[in-house]
């Protein structure tokens, strides 16, 4: 290792007797451990910083496809309602009386759809996500995340909600949305 | 052994490191996305920029400072209005903006430091994404006019309220465009979660 030599020149010589310095030599590790540690940090973060992307295809506007009517009982319909909940209804349409549940993101919301999706067969199971004014985009980008991550096939979003819908959530949750 | 040669080395890397890393922009209004298990980056070119802010302000921008003076240019031919070089130099330099196109000449004409402690207000759209007072549709469109190869990438803050994100929606979807990227951070998918 390259050496810095602190060693003091001879001393003024003046006929005092001065007591010889041991020469020190430095050990330079310590400061090139930090070298390489900031390297390796430099090297990750300027690749991790690069944002990913989720693609959303959404269905064109000018063309209304006919699509086979879906049968309630195989649909699981999630509102998004304020304050990062989201409420959903499974197997009847919202005039039938259906139970409403309500859970948070993440984990819990992720148990929700994996039980609905079960009672289903899998080519016929569809989630429909409906928004409302008081969601937010993280609550969009988060439920269009648990799809991916539990790998739903089937899913829709609609930004509409029906007159039955909204009367089911003012009834049962007294949420006026 | 002698060292001085490594040493040397693990420095010049590490300053090509912290030099080659990139400025974050310096965007309109700071925006913080969610986070998503998607693992497909953003692409570096040919992106148009749509940002959301928490207060539903919109924000419009594009790469490559040729394609922002010709936008500029298609823009101003399409809505009666001209620019000064100096204002087009200001324009092509800027990565994103949010002034309506009646503040936009005075914004373009302030000193670089005023700009950025400037608040912009942000884009007008409406929600019809076709009505008259709607501008992102003028500049998508001119963007687009300048450069067919454009993606768009919507890059929304957490807090933004679902009907701007319809308003936004809604605009493109009347230019026909159906295909977006979201923005988002990078998050781990849970454990055990196979990319099939």
């Amino acid at each position: 290792m390259s050496e810095i030599d602190t060693s003091g020149g001879g001393g003024k010589g003046d006929g005092k007797v001065r007591a010889k310095k041991a020469s020190t030599k430095i050990d330079m590790t310590p400061m090139v451990d930090l070298g390489f540690l900031l390297i390796t940090f430099f090297i990750l973060a300027t690749t991790l910083s690069k944002p990913s992307s989720m693609t959303l295809n959404v269905p064109d506007k000018t063309k209304t496809e006919e699509t086979e009517p879906i049968k309630a009982s195989n649909v699981m319909t999630i509102f998004l309602g304020k304050d990062n909940k989201a409420h959903y209804i499974f197997g009847k349409a919202a005039s039938e009386d259906p139970e409403i549940k309500t859970v948070g993101f993440g984990y819990d919301l992720r148990k929700a759809i994996l039980t609905e999706a079960q009672k289903v067969p899998a080519d016929k199971f569809v989630v429909v996500i409906k928004p409302t004014k008081e969601s937010t985009y993280r609550n969009v980008v988060d439920i269009m995340d648990e799809m991916a991550i539990t790998k739903m096939k089937r899913y829709a979003l609609v930004d509409e909600l029906m007159p039955d819908e909204k009367k089911l959530l003012k009834d049962k949750l007294k949420l006026d949305l | 052994m002698d060292m001085t040669a490594m040493v040397d080395v693990a420095f010049l890397l590490l300053t090509f490191f912290i030099l080659t890393a990139q400025f974050r922009v310096q965007d309109a209004a700071t925006i913080e996305t969610p986070s998503s298990i998607s693992g497909i980056k953003v692409p570096d070119k040919d992106i148009m920029t749509i940002g959301l802010s928490k207060d539903g302000n919109v924000y419009f921008g594009i790469d490559n400072q040729q394609k922002r003076r010709d936008m500029l240019d298609n823009f101003a031919a399409a809505n009666g209005m001209s620019f000064t070089e100096k204002e087009k130099k200001a324009f092509s330099i800027l990565s994103s903006f949010g002034v309506p196109k009646s503040q936009l000449r005075a914004f373009l004409n302030l000193d670089p430091e005023q700009r950025n402690a400037f608040k912009q207000p942000g884009i007008p759209i409406d929600s019809t994404g076709a009505g008259v007072g709607n501008e992102l549709k003028d500049w998508v469109f001119n963007a687009r006019k300048a450069n067919n190869d454009l993606r768009i990438a919507l890059k929304g803050d957490n807090l933004a309220k679902f009907p701007s994100f319809k308003n936004v929606l809604g605009t493109l979807q009347a230019q026909n465009i159906n295909k977006f990227n979201l923005i988002t951070g990078t998050e781990a998918p849970p454990a055990g979660w196979k990319n099939e």
